[in-house]
């Protein structure tokens, strides 16, 4: 029934064009990542969602209710900052109650209501504090908790983890997906961190240069890219140019017969074929490359072989570790059924 | 970012301080351009009419020494400044938080007196009866107590005390913000501390120690209390006449032409100081 | 230089500004109408003096009443003008900034003499509103380089986050913005007070034979006769800067308030 519905959204800063054309339908209750590299356009597309910018064109409507021309502050959303935006001079649980106290919810209320919040971030007893006295984590929560203080229709994050250590940060993305399905609110999160939107997401928007690459559920984005960006964005992918021909393709003038599982998104003449590192065999046959480095990670093994000036990854398991040595020639060949053909 | 969907502030707002100084800031700066060109009335003040015979005035030879006293002065009292600042900047901005807050109070306590006050404590400081004299008789230095103002000496001292802390607090900005790693790069490839100072801080405070200069001279040339109290008419300044003219001679339109060659000047070296900021 | 040699410096330069401060409170110790140092006879009379002669009592309500109005004036000039400059940019925002730091860059004896010529015009000459307004344009440099300070130290995201929240634009003035900027109106207003208590050629100019303020006073009795209650007005004013600006160094950051960017935590 609800969704948030964006129709040619565009946004220009003089001559240049940071949003371009997002049209896009998010069904209720949908946890949505904005992926892409600094600069794609991600964080502008949520600042117009949230109204701190206007839009040069384009319209969003939410519950069907056009709210392109609504300022920020009638929106009735939440959202949380890449700063957090805490307010210095104000306590924990002022700060959580801050938009109800606008609201003129009376002072019980407020209270309540913060301490109800702060249990949910599992920051109980903590309302008295002040901000600085906090950790990097809890201010976090505290910017959730603030976030969802109205129940709000639509809770935006801008990089909300970034500014929290590697450890920390796997932590909250679990929490706030948790979160996020416990209470069921419409969730828009902007990150440049690919694992970040797989942890999280039930749909990944990729933007590149202002528009959207592909729109999709994680595993569909990783195992069915769109084009060479997404493959090489999300994850590792190897990418070699090839030729598309009637069943086949042709890398480096050897002739390969496509398999009904692989996927074709080119049409034929050059192409681009895109396969993941774990979908990469190393034989006696395949296309000829040397052995130029092994990664021992512990958890998994890197090979890396080079092939026409091109750098191919395989990627093992430990116990499947293959026997070889830099230096040493091998065949690469391409598992059936996982290999991708994207316009070149 | 060029459009942001709202402001934090109506755009009204800024009608109440640009009215404000309209008024009482550029107005009275348009008055006094008339009046310098004014006819003046002897014995009264002037009346409106547009004549140069005040800016005649300054072709005298007698105008031109005043001129040549208050530059002199002012460039004297800016170089010795800035040089004993410099130095004095630098090792402040390295000092710890709580060192560089009590020393910064004592210079903004001294930078807020009034040239009143200045003027009459180093003339106390300097007189027969109270002041260095009687410290250095007893030191057996000297034979006698004696005065050392009114002078050069005393109107110079009393010049480099009023600017030093406004010097210092110029140049304390750019001094602060130049990263203390540079230094100790230089120190590392085998410079002595000294030579880390004159081959990469100096340098590289070009700009900042020339604006200070200019500030510490256009600040100077302000002084109106300091020649009378500490100096001899000779080192009356260009803002001494100003205010001698407007007040005891009541000539208005001639105190007015000064002003506004005097405004002419600071506003010269004002907009050299912020080109060579742009430059940087 | 070694660390002695700096700490040496440093103790040099001030104590050679202490130097002054130091004979005139001696002197204002004088049991006797007469400026010795060291004072042969020690007596604190000439403190009570001050505050029991008419002639130095109305110079001190004169200045004290300049000062705190002219501060307000200030202040009230400056938060607007530092708020659009903040929020806007623009050329009007830079041509607003430049009028406001102007009167302190530009030697005091034009404005003051600018001061005088539109007092005469209006036929205000003479009045204590005159000194005032004159001091409140004079001074409204200080609360600006604050505020922008302050203005420039807050994070832009505080007031759009309170928007996000539901907050109107005076909302968010008044629960983000004004408090968070307390310190630094506060701060703008000490330091315009003191500079207005401190200044002369002004309030000289403009109503100087009418309305005296201590500076006045200090410089008239220069001329005409020397009391130790002028050493008495000048120790009492170095107290009060001292105690002002300790008020700052000790509850603010005054070094990030005078431009400093990197200065260690306390």
């Amino acid at each position: 029934m609800t969704e948030l519905s964006l129709h040619g959204l565009t946004k220009r800063f003089g001559s240049f064009t940071a949003v371009d054309g997002v049209s896009i339908d998010i069904p209720d209750g949908s946890f949505v990542c904005l992926l892409g590299p600094s600069g794609c356009g991600k964080t502008t597309l949520l600042r117009l969602l949230a109204g701190l910018e206007e839009p040069s064109a384009g319209r969003i409507s939410v519950d069907g209710e056009d709210v392109t021309g609504t300022p920020a502050h009638l929106r009735g959303f939440g959202m949380v900052f890449q700063s957090l935006a805490l307010f210095p001079h104000l306590t924990v649980a002022e700060n959580v109650a801050y938009p109800l106290s606008i609201r003129g919810t009376p002072r019980d209320e407020c209270r309540r209501r913060a301490d109800e919040l702060l249990s949910l971030v599992q920051l109980e007893g903590m309302g008295g504090r002040r901000i600085h006295q906090l950790s990097g984590g809890q201010r976090q929560r505290v910017a959730i908790a603030r976030g969802l203080a109205i129940e709000p229709r639509l809770f935006l994050l801008d990089e909300p983890l970034s500014a929290l250590d590697a450890n920390l940060r796997e932590h909250m993305q679990v929490e706030l997906r948790q979160l996020q399905q416990r209470l069921g609110v419409t969730t828009v999160v902007v990150t440049h961190d690919q694992k970040e939107a797989l942890t999280m997401a039930d749909i990944v928007i990729v933007m590149d240069k202002g528009r959207v690459q592909q729109v999709g559920a994680p595993m569909e984005v990783y195992r069915d890219p769109a084009n060479a960006f997404v493959a090489g964005f999300i994850g590792t992918s190897n990418l070699l140019p090839c030729e598309l021909g009637e069943g086949e393709i042709t890398v480096s003038g050897r002739r390969i017969a496509l398999d009904p599982g692989d996927r074709v998104k080119a049409r034929p003449g050059e192409a681009v074929l895109s396969v993941r590192p774990e979908d990469i065999r190393l034989s006696a046959d395949g296309l000829p490359g040397k052995i130029s480095f092994v990664r021992d990670l512990g958890e998994s093994v890197q090979v890396l072989v080079e092939h026409e000036g091109h750098e191919i990854t395989a990627l093992y398991a430990p116990g499947a570790r293959p026997e070889v040595a830099v230096g040493e020639t091998v065949g690469v060949e391409f598992v059936p059924g996982t290999r991708v053909v994207l316009p070149a | 970012m060029s459009a942001r969907a709202d402001r934090p502030t109506p755009g009204w707002l800024a009608a109440i301080p640009a009215a404000w100084l309209a008024v009482f800031f550029l107005v009275p700066f348009a008055i006094m351009l008339g009046v310098s060109f004014a006819h003046r009335v002897p014995g009264g003040f002037y009346e409106p009419g547009f004549e140069l015979d005040s800016y005649a005035r300054f072709l005298s030879p007698f105008f031109g020494r005043i001129l040549l006293t208050s530059v002199a002065l002012s460039a004297g009292a800016a170089a010795i400044c800035v040089a004993l600042a410099f130095p004095f900047t630098v090792i402040l901005a390295r000092m710890g938080g709580r060192a560089q807050t009590l020393v910064l109070v004592a210079l903004l306590a001294v930078l807020s007196l009034s040239e009143v006050i200045i003027g009459f404590s180093l003339s106390t400081l300097l007189s027969k009866t109270a002041g260095v004299g009687n410290f250095f008789a007893w030191l057996g230095l000297i034979e006698e107590s004696r005065a050392y103002t009114p002078s050069l000496f005393a109107l110079m001292t009393g010049l480099c005390y009023l600017a030093l802390p406004y010097a210092v607090l110029v140049l304390y900005p750019p001094v602060s913000r130049l990263d203390p790693e540079l230094g100790e790069a230089a120190r590392i490839m085998g410079a002595t501390p000294l030579r880390a100072f004159w081959t990469v801080t100096v340098p590289m405070l070009r700009a900042p120690l020339f604006g200070a200069a200019i500030l510490v001279f256009v600040f100077t040339l302000g002084v109106y209390l300091l020649p009378q109290v500490l100096g001899q008419p000779a080192h009356w300044t260009l803002s001494v006449h100003i205010t001698d003219q407007a007040i005891f001679q009541s000539n208005l339109p001639f105190a007015a032409a000064m002003a506004v060659l005097l405004l002419l000047v600071s506003l010269a070296m004002v907009g050299i100081t912020l080109l060579l900021g742009r430059a940087r | 230089m070694s660390r002695k040699l700096q700490a040496a410096y440093i103790l040099v330069i001030l104590a050679a500004l202490a130097a002054p401060i130091v004979v005139v409170a001696g002197v204002s110790l004088n049991a006797e109408q007469a400026l010795l140092f060291p004072p042969p006879e020690m007596s604190l009379r000439w403190y009570g003096a001050l505050f029991s002669s008419p002639d130095w009592l109305v110079p001190l309500r004169n200045s004290l009443v300049i000062a705190a109005v002219s501060a307000l004036l200030a202040v009230l000039v400056a938060l607007p003008l530092a708020l659009h400059v903040w929020s806007r940019g623009g050329l009007l925002s830079r041509a607003l900034y430049t009028l406001g730091v102007a009167p302190f860059m530009l030697p005091p004896v034009i404005s003051a003499l600018g001061f005088l010529v539109f007092w005469v015009t209006i036929g205000m000459y003479g009045q204590m509103a005159a000194t005032i307004v004159s001091h409140g344009v004079f001074l409204v440099t200080l609360p600006v380089v604050t505020l922008s300070l302050g203005l420039g130290a807050m994070d832009p995201a505080l007031v759009e986050a309170a928007r996000t929240m539901g907050a109107t634009r005076g909302q968010v003035m008044r629960t983000v913005i004004l408090p968070l900027l307390l310190p630094y109106i506060v701060s703008g207003y000490a330091f315009a007070f003191v500079l207005s208590l401190n200044e002369y050629i002004i309030a000289y100019m403009v109503a100087g034979f009418t309305v005296e303020t201590l500076p006045i006073k200090i410089f008239n009795s220069l001329r005409y006769g020397y009391t130790p209650i002028m050493a008495v007005v000048a120790v009492l004013f170095v107290a009060l800067a001292v105690a002002v600006f300790g008020l700052i160094g000790r509850f603010g950051n005054l070094p990030r308030l005078l431009g400093a960017e990197r200065v260690e935590e306390r």
